[in-house]
């Protein structure tokens, strides 16, 4: 096969404080191909990446490339109090005669370029006050418009909404059409199949497939990825939720009409101690503010929330003491305190509990954290190292353990898996259905279809802000639950 | 990603409301006091301003790319005490060695903060000990005063006029223009922006985020010894004892300014304002007479504290 290749590695070699990030890698990228890179987390894409791009000097090995790299990141890397204008251009801002920056023209190409994408806000409004979805289109336009020969995009897909996926797929084919190559990093097996030509497969650091993509299925790309047999696969499927809980009980949790114009308006949802209460949903349908709303961090216009048949105070406090706890969707702002060991963080909710007189025990808090972090199995080092040093799955993992060790009755799950490796994933799908049939009533909220599919005992759809439908038994299907949130789409389609 | 809600419509209030406050003080000022208003007044509020505006310029910078720089006061009084004693060299000296050394304090600062990762509070902490120290040392621990030669062309720098109004005020203006026009219209000026704004996206973005840090510390280092030059020219000696504290007067005219401490968003305009504000209270309380001088202080730390609390009001 004649190759005419923009990059070339070989036997590149990377580590990091004795971690060995890249093993002996090899990687070729075509002229003009779609290569997917695939591996779970930490098996060493964005160092390699970031070598690619000359972030990282491999300790070992040669690379070399033949053309302009641009990259889009996952976590859109624009800077949100500059004007999304001045983020398009940073660097190659057009100048006027006297060798400043012309606003005037910016903006102007700023604006045209960015239809182009369905975007029509004010280039000249901070890029902070755009949807994340609308940023992460402005990084895309950014890399794009920088006239590279190797576009690499890590992720792009995840924080957006299905319409603007299509434009983003849309983007990569005039960018294929244009000769343009892309390595295409994403977990999403879709779109890897629709688009991509080649794939490598990373696993710990070392390269261990690289082939045509539509001659390997799905089933066989999931089992180099995560190094297990494909009969296993097939046996547990790729989420690891098992079967459903046997809950008849009286509700251990009823939140009733919740409203809070104009995200919700009038959400009830019900859990029975043992079960697993899926809220699906758009982006933007109101499934996190349910989730605030329960545990009292959302201020209500009306409605009530009683647990055990007793009605809650409206603030997280009172919520935490009735046995209701929640994990929040962004782990980085919301969760996670990076500079404290892992001990620290599991503790962090339990402390008064723990403590007597202000003074904690420390022999408690050991036992405690030792308990969750086997339980949980989390992977650390010892209790003692920093949290930031954990992966993604592992740092869910001690979320999880700190409002577990607060001994809830009530678990709101929002996004639980969101941006964690495959491995990861299932082992934390595996610990909801583990907890819940320790009892534990949980709330699970997720974009992923199959994860509320498979590891929820019921359903309910929200749309605009209210309860579109509720799913249970034989109806817990893909096309019902479609099908009870594409109804906005024909109101829609109506009212104008 | 922070997603920033009515941030534009804050910024424009950040700008405007110090705009309005000093319209509002000037013009009590004036009605109040009737020598406020007075063109000899006026000229030597614009002098005494000119100084502290060229500091703040640097300062400015520094605290958009999210830094800070402590050691401003101190390089301050060494670039007075610098100027005076190379005045008996000649005019050049007497401006270049300030300029030198003092940029050379900036660069260090910045090389250090940019380099190693160290916290520019403390940097800067150590350079204005370091500075102030080297101060003493070369002044007999304050006991000498560089006298400049009454007929040097250094001193014109400093009380030469036009119209009455001072040479300081020209550079200062000048200065100010530039920055302003640097900080909006060239790449550096965006390269400050996203340093400021999100330094690990900006490092991404390919923004030469430690060149920019060096060049906002050194630029800081260096104002601050021109501005000091001026005073010792305006004041035809290197005075040892000023500068204390006045690293903090210019933070608090930055963000009096509408600059953010936490760096990313910020204008030269909103710092001349600043100024304009600080001053114009320091001029009607001497104008007061009767008050304690000290007063100033506490009505300028108030008034620091009123306009913090509105940026937090106005970012709800």
């Amino acid at each position: 096969m004649p190759t005419d290749p923009v990059i070339e590695v070989a036997g590149v070699t990377k580590t990091f404080a004795g971690v060995r990030a890249l093993d002996d890698v090899d990687f070729t990228l075509e002229k003009g191909e779609i290569h997917a890179l695939v591996g779970e987390n930490g098996a060493g894409k964005s160092t390699l990446i970031k070598v690619l791009t000359g972030i990282h000097t491999p300790d070992a090995g040669r690379v070399e490339r033949h053309g302009r790299i641009s990259t889009i990141y996952q976590e859109v890397n624009l800077v949100p109090l500059m004007s999304v204008a001045a983020n398009l251009f940073l660097g190659r801002e057009p100048r006027t005669r006297l060798g400043l920056i012309d606003r005037a023209r910016r903006d102007a190409d700023a604006a045209a370029l960015l239809g182009g994408y369905g975007i029509t806000a004010d280039v000249r409004s901070p890029l902070g006050t755009l949807a994340v979805g609308e940023q992460q289109m402005v990084a895309l336009a950014r890399a794009v418009q920088a006239e590279a020969d190797v576009v690499i995009m890590d992720e792009p897909t995840s924080s957006l909404e299905p319409r603007e996926v299509e434009t983003l797929l849309g983007v990569v084919a005039k960018l294929h059409e244009a000769g343009i190559a892309v390595i295409y990093v994403s977990h999403r097996m879709d779109e890897l199949y629709r688009i991509c030509d080649r794939v490598t497969v990373l696993r710990d650091g070392k390269r261990v497939h690289t082939g045509s993509l539509a001659e390997l299925p799905r089933i066989e790309l999931v089992s180099l990825m995560l190094g297990r047999s494909v009969t296993e696969i097939r046996k547990h499927g790729t989420t690891a939720f098992g079967e459903d809980h046997h809950a008849d009980t009286e509700p251990v949790l009823e939140a009733r009409d919740l409203t809070s114009t104009p995200r919700i308006n009038g959400v009830t949802v019900s859990i029975r101690p043992g079960e697993v209460v899926g809220l699906a949903g758009l982006l933007g349908s109101g499934r996190t503010e349910t989730a605030k709303a329960i545990i009292g961090a959302l201020p209500l216009d009306r409605g009530t929330v009683l647990v055990a048949g007793k009605p809650v105070p409206r603030n997280v406090k009172a919520a935490t003491r009735a046995g209701i706890s929640m994990l929040a969707e962004d782990r980085k702002t919301e969760g996670i305190i990076p500079n404290l060991s892992v001990r620290e963080n599991i503790v962090l909710a339990a402390l008064p509990k723990l403590s007597r007189f202000g003074v904690t025990s420390r022999a408690k808090q050991d036992r405690i954290v030792d308990t969750f972090v086997k339980r949980l199995r989390i992977k650390v080092s010892s209790p003692e190292q920093k949290v930031s040093e954990l992966s993604g799955g592992n740092q869910q993992k001690v979320l999880l353990a700190r409002w577990l060790c607060t001994e809830p009755k009530i678990l709101l799950l929002d996004e639980p898996t969101r941006g964690i490796d495959v491995g990861a994933k299932a082992e934390v799908q595996a610990l909801i259905d583990e907890l819940a049939r320790e009892g534990l009533a949980v709330l699970l909220i997720s974009s992923e279809l199959d994860e509320l599919l498979d590891g929820a005992d019921r359903l309910v759809v929200l749309r605009d802000g209210a309860v579109a439908g509720e799913l249970e038994g034989a109806r817990l299907t893909r096309e019902h639950v479609l099908a009870a949130i594409a109804a906005e789409v024909m109101d829609d389609a109506d009212s104008h | 990603m922070t997603t920033l809600t009515a941030a534009t419509r804050t910024k424009v209030l950040q700008r405007q409301g110090s705009a309005v406050a000093l319209v509002l003080v000037v013009a009590v000022s004036w009605l109040v006091f009737p020598r406020f208003g007075s063109l000899d007044n006026l000229r030597d509020l614009a002098l005494q301003g000119s100084f502290l505006a060229v500091i703040a310029l640097g300062m400015t910078f520094v605290i958009i790319t999210g830094g800070i720089d402590l050691s401003v006061g101190s390089v301050y009084a060494l670039g007075g005490v610098l100027a005076a004693w190379g005045s008996q060299y000649g005019f050049l000296v007497a401006l270049a060695l300030p300029l030198v050394v003092c940029a050379g304090i900036g660069l260090v600062n910045g090389l250090l903060i940019a380099r190693t990762n160290m916290a520019p509070f403390i940097v800067t902490l150590a350079s204005l000990l370091f500075a102030r120290g080297l101060l003493l040392a070369i002044t007999d621990e304050g006991a000498t005063t560089y006298q400049i030669p009454p007929d040097s062309a250094f001193v014109e720098l400093g009380r030469g006029t036009v119209f009455g109004f001072g040479y300081p005020i020209f550079v200062a203006a000048a200065l100010c223009l530039l920055g302003g026009v640097v900080l909006n219209r060239t790449s550096s000026g965006q390269n400050v922006f996203a340093t400021g704004g999100a330094e690990q996206s900006a490092i991404l973005m390919g923004v030469p985020v430690a060149r920019t840090k060096i060049g906002v510390y050194t630029a800081s280092g260096t104002l601050a010894g021109l501005a000091g030059a001026l005073t010792a020219a305006y004041l035809q000696s290197g005075v040892t004892v000023i500068g204390v504290g006045t690293e903090l007067d210019a933070i608090a005219v930055v963000v009096i300014g509408g600059t953010l401490l936490t760096g990313g968003t910020g204008m030269v305009l909103g710092t001349v304002i600043g100024v304009g504000l600080i001053k114009v209270i320091q001029n009607v309380i001497n104008q007061i007479g009767t008050l304690d001088s000290n007063y100033q202080s506490v009505v300028s730390g108030v008034f620091l504290l009123v306009v913090v609390v509105l940026q937090r009001v106005l970012r709800r």
